[in-house]
């Protein structure tokens, strides 16, 4: 595996930055979307830098696990550790509604989806 | 419209977003970051995945002595529908090799398009043998490259044993019309085929 050159200029090894853990807190899927106020993000500061960057792509926008790793440019399972870690410790704020079960529940939201597309 | 505009009193609670996903598949040049980018309120985004070739979904190589690695690149793009949904589009490798990592993006999807470009039809047959395997709604869309053997779309079903039910249409990638069309298929078929499981009283939910 290539190392990879942080911003900060050090090449860092991937799980550097979560201290070698590679299991997350919990497991957040790639298009769970989560969000950060500008107090969040003031708080993520002190949290560390890949924390702070990660609290700066998502204030004001929600923004998905996978929008997280593009954007910060770390890997999606470092970036996965980082997010849970910062949903515990009330640094982001987890939006994702469980997919519904139910058969009207998974109608209604394919219906919401179809005509989401057609008004486009 | 932005839905994560913040009224500061309610700076922690959490409002539910519900991210729905459609899934962009084909081989390699087949036009699936192009269709992503055709319809995307963002230029489509890429992540890297650090994978092992076994598939075992550990990103460290140094927890697997002696195993290969590899990076996986995923091509997303997002539409913001309304303050509470959000649809985003996963364009995955085609490549057999990467399969492991589909299972996770396929996870609550509501269905798939598997591109396919007639100068390279069997690359489709990967995605198409996956998704028929995995019960995940699919339609395939024939995207039609300029200087390509034209075939009639009979023809590519035929070639490439689509079952009757699936749909297949014809597509350019670098359309948002036809684009949109072909996802407007994608669900219409998901809600097709939940209507008949639900009839048949089967509900299967993906994954
Ligand atoms: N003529 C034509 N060219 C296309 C079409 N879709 C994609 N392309 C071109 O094919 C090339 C590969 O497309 P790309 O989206 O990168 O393929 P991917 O590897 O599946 O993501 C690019 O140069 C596109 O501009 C299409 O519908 N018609
Ligand atoms: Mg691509």
């Amino acid at each position: 595996m290539e190392p990879r050159r942080d911003p900060r200029g050090a090449l860092v090894r991937p799980y550097a930055v979560t201290r070698g853990r590679t299991e997350p807190l919990q497991n957040i899927a790639l298009e769970a979307v989560l969000s950060c106020t500008p107090t969040q993000v003031a708080e993520a500061r002190f949290a560390g830098h890949d924390k702070y960057r990660i609290a700066s792509v998502c204030e004001g926008r929600a923004q998905s696990l996978a929008e997280i790793a593009a954007y910060t440019r770390m890997p999606l399972g470092v970036t996965r550790v980082l997010v849970a870690d910062m949903v515990a410790e009330g640094l982001l704020t987890l939006h994702t509604a469980a997919p519904p079960e139910g058969f009207e529940e998974r109608m209604n939201l394919l219906g919401r989806v179809l005509s989401g597309l057609r008004e486009l | 419209m932005d839905f994560a505009n913040y009224d500061p009193a309610g700076a922690r609670r959490s409002r539910e977003i519900i991210s729905a996903k459609i899934v962009v598949a084909g081989g390699f040049g087949v036009g699936k970051t192009t269709l992503v980018g055709a319809i995307s309120e963002i230029t489509p985004l890429t992540t890297e995945a650090l994978m092992t070739a076994a598939g075992v979904g550990i990103d460290d190589p140094s927890k697997v002595p002696g195993k290969e690695t590899t990076t996986v690149a995923m091509d997303f793009g997002r539409i913001t529908m309304a303050q509470d949904l959000i649809l985003y589009l996963f364009g995955t490798p085609g490549q057999t090799r990467f399969w492991f990592m589909w299972d996770e993006i396929i996870r609550g999807a509501v269905g798939a398009a598997v591109l396919v470009d007639t100068r390279r039809i069997t690359d489709a047959f990967a995605p198409l043998d996956y998704f028929e395997n995995r019960n995940l709604p699919y339609v395939v869309a024939l995207n039609r490259f300029d200087d390509a053997p034209h075939y009639e779309l009979e023809e590519v079903r035929e070639a490439l044993a689509i079952p009757p039910d699936v749909p297949l249409v014809s597509c350019d990638a670098r359309h948002r019309e036809s684009v949109k069309q072909v996802l407007v298929t994608v669900v219409e078929h998901a809600m097709l085929r939940l209507q008949a499981e639900h009839g048949r009283g089967f509900p299967t939910p993906v994954g």
